[in-house]
């Protein structure tokens, strides 16, 4: 038996993308940049991905650009405004809990001169608008804060921050990447100035993502090199890359609330079981679902370690993930699950478990009864656990 | 990652838990680093290691490790269990991954914490 359980890591490419994408390869094959017929062709369907993804999240068709992932749309937006607006000042806002393709640009950019701001976030990861409005200086030029927290599912308010942010002149990306095709949002009602998606996390391919800069944004040019992407961003189209992202998104948002439905009544299910049964636990993240990925659980098992757990669910046939970082050969914990104020001995028995639309009732049972006999076994062998 | 043999022991773990009546015991490691490794033996008066049982917290090559270390040290003498290396504990394991040769060396010294412990206790009789 295989269940996966890592749906935030990544998703498997659903049939209708696939479907979209095949003439892209073989057929279709032009670059989207000649100007005969075979780069017509190809052009016309990126032109048409692009129109697609900006009118599902409420942008004009020339306000999305692709890129090649998610972290190369977080670099974009950070290091292009940043670069940009420098001579306007050079302090920047973010979180303790971004992911790293935003977290380790602004450490690199701390090293080019800028200033940043980490700011904290409560128990349940949410940052609060008051810091942030204090953390406002009068050289902040730009403040980033992600849509929802890849390891707890907290979602943070993106609207109130954005709409504090342009109150002091101050440009606002968020980097939605788990957000995009789990939540439905419109970029100009959110009122963010720049929005980053990746493709593989919402059934779409791998290698794809897209960035939403509202017109308007000055931004230095991120890839030199040919005139693609208002000439942004150098290199050759991904055609079929775009266009799996363009149905995938359309797909994702036309079944969201079935989905949504059926993955949080597992999520629901799942962490009902797990506080009912398990002991010395701890619950990371949002306890208002409202405020949470729909497919996100990640627990802290005390007295045990991350790796342990996870490696044993591997050998039960059940994929999720660590938040121990262990398993990468670092001895430090979930930055993330610290910021929280997950003690750092706790922090490595961190599971966390995304649910996906494949996934069903009797795989959640068999998980929960797994876990049950895992958490159960290695805590007997644990010399810090000492209840029988 | 794990090669067979570890991903085995890790499963079916032998001699885990803590020796009845032990009169040497050694822990090692601590949580913030995510290993902790306790060793409890019963040593008779020849100074031959009669039981040895492991607890440990950590990762699967940590557990690998102890259970390993600690069936290599049954039925041998202190000065037999002194000698046993962690480089010896890897070969044992048929290898780990670099990042988790700490492993075994936290195996190596559990065993020389616990005989220590045995012989502080002896010297206080």
């Amino acid at each position: 038996m295989s269940i996966y359980l890592d749906h935030a890591a990544t998703t498997p490419l659903s049939e209708r993308a696939f479907e979209a994408m095949k003439p892209y390869f073989c057929d279709v094959f032009g670059n989207p940049n000649s100007q005969h017929v075979f780069g017509r062709d190809a052009a016309k369907a990126v032109g048409e991905a692009r129109q697609t993804i900006a009118s599902l999240i409420g942008a004009k068709t020339g306000e999305v650009y692709f890129t090649s992932c998610g972290t190369e749309a977080d670099n974009w937006a950070i290091k292009g405004a940043a670069m940009q607006y420098r001579d306007k000042g050079k302090h920047l806002i973010t979180t303790q809990i971004e992911h790293p393709a935003v977290y380790t640009t602004c450490k690199q950019l701390e090293k080019l001169g800028f200033e940043v701001t980490y700011l904290p976030v409560d128990n349940e990861g949410f940052v609060s608008c008051e810091d942030f409005e204090k953390a406002i200086r009068d050289d902040t030029i730009l403040a980033s804060v992600m849509f929802a927290n890849n390891e707890i599912g907290t979602v943070e308010p993106i609207k109130q921050l954005a709409e504090i942010a342009h109150r002091h002149g101050v440009i606002f990306h968020t980097d939605a990447v788990q957000a995009t095709g789990a939540i439905r949002y419109d970029v100009k009602e959110l009122g963010v100035d720049m929005l980053s998606m990746s493709a593989h996390k919402f059934y779409g391919p791998k290698g794809v993502g897209a960035l939403y800069l509202r017109n308007g944004l000055k931004m230095e040019k991120f890839i030199t090199g040919g005139e693609q992407e208002r000439a942004h961003r150098g290199g050759t189209t991904n055609t079929p890359g775009v266009v799996g992202l363009a149905e995938a998104l359309k797909e994702a948002l036309e079944t969201l609330e079935e989905d949504n439905a059926h993955i949080r009544s597992m999520r629901d299910h799942f962490v009902e079981g797990v506080l009912n049964e398990i002991d010395d636990i701890y619950f990371n993240g949002a306890k208002d679902f409202s405020k949470r990925l729909p497919n996100n659980a990640n627990f802290s098992f005390r007295f045990i370690e991350g790796e342990s757990i996870l490696f044993s669910l591997d050998l039960a046939g059940i994929s999720a993930s660590s938040g121990s970082a262990c398993s990468s050969g670092s001895l430090e914990p979930s930055r993330t699950l610290l910021a929280i104020g997950v003690p750092v001995g706790t922090a490595h028995g961190s599971i966390r478990f995304t649910f996906g639309k494949h996934n069903t009732m009797q795989e959640v049972d068999y998980t929960l009864d797994q876990l049950v006999r895992i958490v159960g076994r290695l805590r007997a062998m644990s010399p810090l656990y000492n209840k029988h | 990652m794990y090669n067979q043999k570890v991903m085995d022991v890790f499963a079916n773990p032998q001699h885990m838990g803590e020796v009845e009546n032990y009169n040497a015991i050694g822990t090692v490691g601590n949580e913030v680093c995510g290993d902790i490794m306790q060793i409890t033996m019963r040593i008779n008066d020849d100074g031959i290691i009669e039981d040895a049982k492991f607890k440990t917290f950590g990762c699967a090559a940590a557990v690998a490790s102890s259970s390993t270390a600690t069936g290599m040290i049954i039925g041998k003498t202190i000065e037999e269990a002194l000698q046993l290396t962690n480089k010896q504990v890897i070969e044992e394991l048929e290898g780990l991954p670099p990042q988790k040769i700490h492993c075994s060396v936290l195996a190596e010294d559990a065993i020389r914490a616990a005989i220590e412990n045995y012989e502080q206790n002896r010297a206080k009789k």
